[in-house]
């Protein structure tokens, strides 16, 4: 049993990263996540890792390129307005395969939007976000506990692949408190002979770059990575599901949502509807096989996207339910947490009408 | 080697054999071989890493026998921090234009020389988008003649050409600024004496170096080389005047 602590959802993902033995952290404050660099900025006398609160979000994900380019496990953690200025820099590293782990503690948008919580960031992290062909893991933690399991998982993944991660949290899930249970530390020796740490004598030199100017040589890239992200989506789908067995109405839901949605199940149950719960874990990659099996037993009769966001996951449900059954969605915007009681009549309303 | 000969001069062992891409009179071929003879003197090869920007110089990999990375554009100063946070014991450099270093990465530069990141930045001067095709940069001269000031700089629209050296060389985090140029042998011989400089500082941990080369750019500028030298002495180096701005002790 791991050490028992009560802690907020952005100070455990802190806490994990330095377990995670993680070496640098680069940040810039923004609500609600700047917990995590203030967490970090106090613990760091007690610790080997280096921070900087640098001057922009765009200097972050930087400092994170070289960082993880000179060999180090790095992370920055950063909210919505702050996501979209690293866009940039998260396809760079993508191109040029840097593991390293960045957390999106979302908020509300568009625009300078809401500080509460928000999911309206699922296109922006799943679907590429900065320019280019390229993509990232996403892990989408419900709990304060997952911020610590999902974050430690993050920087083993990211060296794993050479890839970027990125948590894609919110505010409700980074300010929340809960009892954790803390692993202890991870012995971390990094084994990186790409990385930039000096060209020795036994060596050619190391270069690290997103730039392949021939056609051909940009191609044969993309290639390679297209095979890499093909391996990421054989063996790294995660989901947790609830009440799914003998369900006949299933909500897809993520991240704080996804809390919500177990009440709505229980509270469906109660009157005799059999409803259940898929939860990806991993937006990218998204378990499509996994909701194409459940459209396709017959017992199911419909999906619905429970979001915080204008309908974004709901279109990744329904190319993985493709057309087998109904799929609705059903969302709030700014902040505002759908409530159990207006999901069920949403639900009813809709499951009446099939 | 034939008999009867002996070597009297060669390029440095850290410049790979690929062929430069830069364009005949260019300064970045000269500033390459100085700093890489340096770190071949220094014997410093096995503890440099270097940064490229975007640029005319985004190949400096392709030339420098050190590990090295590519930096978005303006972003060189970033990645450089990083490195050196990360590897305190190694050499580290970034290596970049006037609209990577004073226009779209300022904010990276001057905040790297605010918190005296001990790097070694190498700002190659020459007032212009050489890779972009010859657009206006903050260090375009007034008057000064591209395809985005085709009148010729206007300080009204554009503001003054950007004195960069001048800038950073307050800041309490900077421990060496030097402006110098490459367009006579005694200025290259200067300006290796400089970086030579640059790099013992760094060594010495006190805070960063900052060293601007006020270069050229034939293709760009429309001139052929002989003109663009003529041009430094003439119109670049009275507003960028040369000499050391701050070194440690003094």
């Amino acid at each position: 049993m791991g050490e028992i602590r009560f802690m907020k959802g952005n100070e455990a993902l802190a806490e994990a990263a330095i377990r995670a033995g993680m070496q640098g952290y680069f940040g810039y404050p923004i609500t609600p996540q700047s917990e995590v660099i203030e967490y970090l900025a106090a613990e760091e006398p007690n610790h080997d890792y280096t921070l900087i609160q640098a001057e922009s979000e765009v200097a972050s994900i930087n400092m994170v390129y070289g960082g993880a380019a000179a060999g180090a496990r790095v992370m920055t953690t950063t909210s919505s307005p702050g996501y979209s200025l690293m866009q940039e820099g998260v396809s760079y590293i993508a191109c040029a395969e840097l593991p390293c782990v960045v957390a999106n503690v979302a908020r509300g948008g568009p625009g300078l939007g809401t500080i509460q919580a928000g999911q309206g960031d699922y296109f922006q992290a799943v679907k590429g976000g900065g320019h280019g062909d390229y993509r990232q893991i996403v892990l989408a933690p419900n709990s304060v506990q997952e911020m610590v399991d999902l974050t430690i998982l993050a920087f083993d993944l990211a060296d794993k692949y050479r890839t970027p991660v990125l948590i894609l949290s919110d505010g409700a899930i980074g300010q929340m408190m809960e009892k954790v249970e803390l692993p202890e530390p991870i012995p971390y020796k990094p084994d990186k002979p790409w990385a930039t740490t000096g060209k020795t004598h036994d060596r050619e030199r190391n270069i690290i770059t997103s730039l392949y100017i021939q056609s051909d040589d940009m191609e044969k890239k993309n290639i390679h990575l297209q095979r890499k992200f093909k391996k990421i989506e054989e063996n790294e789908v995660r989901y947790e599901e609830y009440m799914i067995e003998d369900a006949e109405l299933i909500i897809t839901a993520y991240g704080v949502t996804s809390r919500t949605s177990k009440k709505i199940v229980d509270l469906a149950r109660e009157s005799g509807i059999k409803m259940g719960l898929h939860r990806p874990i991993t937006l990218w990659p998204f378990p499509a096989d996994r909701i194409s099996e459940l459209a396709n037993k017959n017992k199911v009769k419909a999906f619905f996207s429970i979001e915080m966001s204008a309908g974004q996951m709901v279109e990744d449900v329904k190319l993985s339910v493709n057309g087998v059954k109904p799929t609705f969605f059903y969302g709030r915007t700014g902040g505002i947490i759908p409530t159990p009681e207006e999901v069920i009549d949403f639900i009813q309303k809709k499951a009446g009408e099939l | 080697m034939r008999e009867g000969y002996e070597v009297i001069y060669q390029k440095p062992k850290t410049l790979t054999d690929n062929k430069m891409h830069y364009c005949p009179g260019c300064i970045h071929g000269t500033m390459h071989k100085i700093f890489m003879e340096l770190i071949e003197e220094m014997d410093l090869q096995e503890k440099t890493v270097g940064v490229c920007p975007v640029g005319c110089s985004v190949f400096a990999y392709d030339y420098m026998d050190v590990d090295m990375q590519e930096a978005a554009h303006g972003r060189a100063a970033a990645v450089a921090t990083a490195i050196k946070r990360m590897l305190p014991d190694r050499i580290v450099f970034s290596y970049q234009g006037d609209g990577d270093l004073a226009a779209i990465g300022t904010a990276e530069t001057l905040h790297a020389c605010n918190r005296g990141e001990n790097f070694l930045f190498i700002f190659i001067n020459n007032g212009i988008y050489g890779m972009t095709g010859g657009q206006m940069a903050p260090t375009t001269l007034e008057g000064q003649k591209t395809t985005t000031s085709p009148f010729g700089r206007d300080k009204k629209n554009s503001g003054s050409p950007l004195k960069m050296t001048e800038m950073v060389t307050p800041l309490d985090g900077v421990a060496f600024t030097a402006r110098v140029s490459g367009n006579t042998p005694a200025n290259v011989r200067k300006a290796k004496r400089v970086f030579k400089k640059a790099l013992e500082i760094q060594q010495q941990n006190i805070g960063t170096q900052f060293v601007e080369v006020v270069s050229n750019c034939p293709s760009g500028w429309k001139c052929t080389p002989v003109e663009s030298m003529e041009w430094i002495v003439e119109k670049a180096i009275p507003y960028y005047p040369l000499g050391i701005f701050k070194e440690p002790g003094k």
